[in-house]
């Protein structure tokens, strides 16, 4: 079959119908661009969210990490004795253990003295529990008393830390308990935490008074080079107990991020965002179809008159659509780009535009804007060249 | 010789909840091959009906209307869609595509219809349309197109599939006398040239002159076939 015909003429004719009416024209791109920058910012805080949550985390160093099985995240653990932590030594495999201990606090802003929650890690700084060059550089500074390093990507909330350090003035407090900070590295933030500060087991616990040493919130073990990760975790879970949780890095990695996509309603209300902003979309291409078919039913009418089938329309109404659905995204695309550096700038955190996220977002907005069509197809049928003459 | 457009006997009613409106009665006319027959008539005497029964519009279910040879009553969509392929129908407003310029327009009729390039489609509507006169309105889309050239855009749309019959309906209602005039004039000369048969429907008197033969349509019933 020869395919002029057969598609390219009633696309032909959906085009040039489309850039007659500009205004009209405008207004339908208006629309799925709209849809469009509203998916891919939900899509986008969405991922940030993902990253975001595994920041930390991804920063530790160490081959098996122990939690509380009653421990949601990270962010709210469930202390468990570091005796448990201890056993693990046991195993031939097992090279080292290190507790880390974590908990939210109130730091006071140098200039404002307004109390911020961030995030404290406390661990023996000759462990080097973090991945982070400055943390290992400063392991014999953070050992003095009442040492701390700030993390740079912190919000600007607590105020210009670093500026002020470089001025002299390092001295504030954690828990109302006065601190030094002696040097900056960077995490970033995460929906848990603000802001972040590094220190040693013993200056945590003069920080959290309430704290004992023995309850730990998370142990980290490291094994001989060689030593079989998932071997090892399969043998501790036989010779620990019951509550402890063992994870590889990979899954704790996913054990947190799970928590904020799905236990913490945060993952559903992007989610939900997601579909409302396609639902909207829908909406609007819908009515610009519907009216578009019912400005032109005289002309269908006509056509029909002459001889083209019902099914040449049909083509036309979904030729439409896609040229809208391409014409929105791209502009969409452009002005989402712009938004997410924007975005990344006020909230600090990651913001990846992907390729693979580009193509989801236009398979989003090509089947929403044929779902559009479909329902709008109907309306053809008022192009009845019979009760129009 | 058959006729081209033979109807018989044919009854039509609009049926509007129980009420059933009768509009054609037993009507029975037959068109030759390059006849041209003009049906007048009051408004509401069923002219437009009729028209859109013969040009495979409509769907009638009493009677005989065979158009080229195809039966017409309980015809199938695709016997319907047939006839209006081989049909070409003048509208009282003139229905061109306003999106389209006077040559797309045209070419319309022509993209139904495979084994044709799209540069052989352009210069048959340029054809055509230089043969109702409008050579240099190529270019323009209605509405730069005065009443009298859009219609006869409308003509040449109608005409450029040489199509065996033409079907009109009051296609001199929106226009003045002289380019009403013109218009007809225009559409007699190329039907007689390719052959076609012309039923056109109107009231407008002054335009009688190009016809071969008035029928009249009172009621729904032919008075002088």
């Amino acid at each position: 079959m020869n395919i002029f015909p057969w598609y390219y003429s009633p696309a032909r004719l959906a085009w040039r119908q489309l850039i007659h009416d500009q205004t009209k024209l405008m207004a339908a791109i208006a629309g799925v661009l709209f849809a469009c920058v509203l998916v891919f910012m939900q899509l986008g805080f969405k991922d940030a969210l993902i990253a975001s949550a595994a920041t930390a985390p991804k920063k530790l160093s160490g081959d098996l990490f122990l939690m509380h099985k009653q421990s949601e995240a990270m962010w709210r653990p469930v202390t468990f004795k570091r005796n448990e932590l201890m056993r693990a030594l046991g195993h031939s495999a097992v090279a080292e253990v290190s507790p880390l201990y974590l908990g939210l606090a109130a730091f006071k802003t140098i200039e404002t003295n307004i109390k911020r929650t961030l995030m404290v890690y406390g661990f023996d700084p000759d462990a080097e529990l973090f991945d982070v060059e400055t943390i290992k550089n400063k392991r014999i500074e953070l050992r003095l008393k009442n040492t701390i390093i700030f993390d740079e990507y912190s919000r600007p909330e607590f105020g210009p830390v670093r500026q002020l350090f470089e001025a002299g003035r390092t001295e504030t407090e954690i828990n109302d308990y006065k601190i030094q900070i002696i040097d900056f590295f960077r995490l970033g933030i995460s929906f848990a935490a603000d802001g972040n500060v590094v220190t040693s087991d013993l200056n945590f616990m003069r920080m959290f008074p309430a704290r004992n040493p023995g309850d730990i919130d998370m142990g980290v073990i490291r094994l001989h080079p060689g030593a079989s990760i998932e071997q090892t975790k399969a043998d501790l879970d036989k010779q620990l107990n019951s509550f402890v949780n063992i994870f590889t890095f990979a899954e704790l990695i996913e054990f947190e991020t799970k928590y904020w996509t799905e236990t913490a309603p945060i993952g559903f209300i992007f989610g939900f965002g997601t579909v409302m902003g396609l639902i909207v979309g829908l909406v609007i291409v819908y009515q610009i179809l519907f009216t578009d078919i019912a400005n032109h039913r005289h002309e269908f009418a006509t056509l029909k008159a002459m001889g083209y089938k019902q099914s040449y329309f049909v083509r036309l109404v979904f030729a439409t659509a896609f040229f809208l659905a391409v014409l929105g995204f791209i502009p969409g695309l452009i002005l989402s780009i712009g938004l997410y550096h924007l975005a990344e700038s006020q909230m600090f955190m990651p913001m990846p535009i992907s390729f693979s996220k580009v193509m989801t977002v236009f398979l989003f907005i090509l089947s929403m804007c044929f779902t559009a069509g479909l329902l709008a197809i109907r309306k053809l049928k008022d192009a009845n060249p019979a009760d129009m003459f | 010789m058959s006729p081209i457009i033979d109807v018989r006997n044919l009854n039509f009613s609009f049926i509007n909840g129980e009420i059933a409106l009768p509009v054609l009665k037993n009507v029975t006319i037959p068109i030759h091959k390059g006849e041209i027959v003009i049906m007048t008539g009051p408004s509401g005497s069923g002219k437009t009906t009729f028209l859109t029964i013969v040009g495979g519009l409509r769907q009638a279910i009493d009677g005989s209307v065979k158009v080229l040879g195809q039966q017409l009553i309980n015809s199938t969509e695709q016997i319907k869609v047939n006839i209006r392929q081989q049909t070409g129908y003048i509208f009282q407003q003139h229905n061109l595509l306003k999106s389209l310029t006077a040559q797309q327009n045209v070419s319309m009729t022509l993209e139904m219809h495979n084994g044709m390039t799209e540069k052989e489609r352009l210069e048959r509507a340029t054809e055509m349309l230089r043969a109702v006169g409008m050579g240099d309105r190529l270019h323009h889309k209605p509405d730069q197109l005065s009443g009298g050239q859009r219609q006869r855009v409308s003509i040449a749309r109608a005409l450029v599939g040489q199509p065996k019959i033409v079907l009109a309906d009051e296609p001199t209602a929106s226009l003045d006398k002289q380019s009403g005039q013109e218009a007809v004039t225009i559409l007699k000369r190329l039907a007689k040239e390719s052959g076609a048969s012309i039923l056109l429907v109107t009231h407008d008197y002054r335009i009688l002159n190009i016809a071969d033969r008035v029928v009249e349509l009172e009621d729904g019933v032919i008075n002088n076939a």
